[in-house]
């Protein structure tokens, strides 16, 4: 058997790269063809409980909740605010009246305890209701990052009936009681802003 | 007068810089890749709020119902009217319970409302929501830059 000393050529090896390349840009493309943009979600965090435990027993709060308007136009537009019997005419002033009002009712975690409560249209744009947690639950500091808490305690007041030619739509079973109609909603939906 | 011979060259470009652009590129669309898009309807313009930051963190046994502006109800890829969204609510509640194992009441609805939306809606959804034994729930709103 002849075997072939060492030392011989040295041989360069040459890869084809061009395959592989291919195969590359195939990807680039996909991705290029698949790919979609989304801003950034955050969220507004509401505990709602199944039921009040029974009539009379649901701790009351100790302080009345601030009553905020919200009411729309016929087109669901910002017809007015109003908190408690006084008319704001921005989401601005409610900020700055809620701010003055936090101010003065300062919780342990820095929030305040007081109490609000969302009554709003039926047919009102729900972009106005995030407005109005916006306006009412925190600010953003100067440095742009953290996040001012001012009032966590933010509930829904029941539903408004929807006005004639709001074309609000009733639910399937026609105002019946549900089979766990032993478990009533309770009324006005505590939201809590987590974010 | 003596000119020069032609020689003949082989072009061999040096590849390495090119291959390891396109594997930044790949790379890059790998990681901005958004797998969860699926549950995001580009029907429907979330609100914009500068408060609603994400935090990154992961909902527990999250349920997605996405309203749009019509008031037609987005859940589990079908499409209906609020008021039969209590069917499907009540088969994802006996999954959790008796596949999962899990306490609804630990279960997350997420809810995706357009900003055009009525609020009444979406406040009748809550309802049905809280009729079939969920309680926690989450507004989604876009984030925007303070």
């Amino acid at each position: 058997m002849k075997i072939e000393k060492g030392g011989g050529e040295f041989k360069k090896i040459e890869v084809n790269m061009t395959p592989m390349i291919d195969a590359c840009f195939l990807l680039i493309i996909f991705f290029i063809l698949t790919l979609k943009l989304f801003s950034p979600e955050g969220d507004f965090g509401i505990t709602m409980p199944l039921a009040s435990p029974r009539q009379g027993l649901r701790p009351t709060p100790e302080l009345p909740p601030v009553k905020v308007r919200l009411a729309a136009h016929p087109d669901g537009n910002l017809a007015g605010i109003q908190m408690g019997q006084r008319k704001m005419s921005s989401f601005a002033e409610l900020h700055k009246q809620v701010h003055e009002l936090a101010g003065l009712d300062r919780g342990p975690a820095g929030s305040s305890n007081t109490e609000v409560e969302l009554d709003c249209d039926y047919n009102l744009k729900f972009k106005y209701v995030v407005d109005a947690l916006n306006a009412i639950s925190g600010y953003v500091a100067n440095d742009k990052q953290t996040i001012i808490r001012m009032i966590e305690k933010i509930r829904f007041a029941p539903p408004r009936e929807p006005k004639e030619g709001e074309g609000g739509e009733k639910s399937e079973e026609g105002g019946e009681k549900s089979e766990e109609g032993e478990k009533k909603s309770e009324e006005g939906s505590e939201v809590k802003d987590k974010v | 007068m003596r000119f020069r011979s032609r020689i003949s060259f082989s072009s061999n470009p040096d590849m390495t810089p090119l291959i390891d652009c396109v594997f930044q590129l790949v790379i890059f669309f790998l990681l901005t890749l958004n797998f969860s898009s699926d549950e995001q309807s580009e029907l429907i313009r979330l609100p914009s709020s500068e408060l609603a930051k994400p935090t990154g963190g992961v909902l527990e046994t999250p349920i997605t119902i996405q309203i749009l502006s019509s008031g037609i109800v987005l859940f589990g890829g079908d499409q209906m009217t609020p008021g039969a969204l209590k069917e499907p609510l009540r088969r994802e509640r006996d999954a959790i319970r008796n596949v999962l194992g899990q306490n609804v009441k630990n279960a997350t609805i997420i809810i995706r409302a357009d900003q055009d939306v009525s609020t009444g809606i979406v406040q009748e959804v809550i309802r049905l929501c809280q009729e079939t034994d969920f309680e926690r729930f989450v507004l989604r709103a876009k984030w925007e830059r303070p």
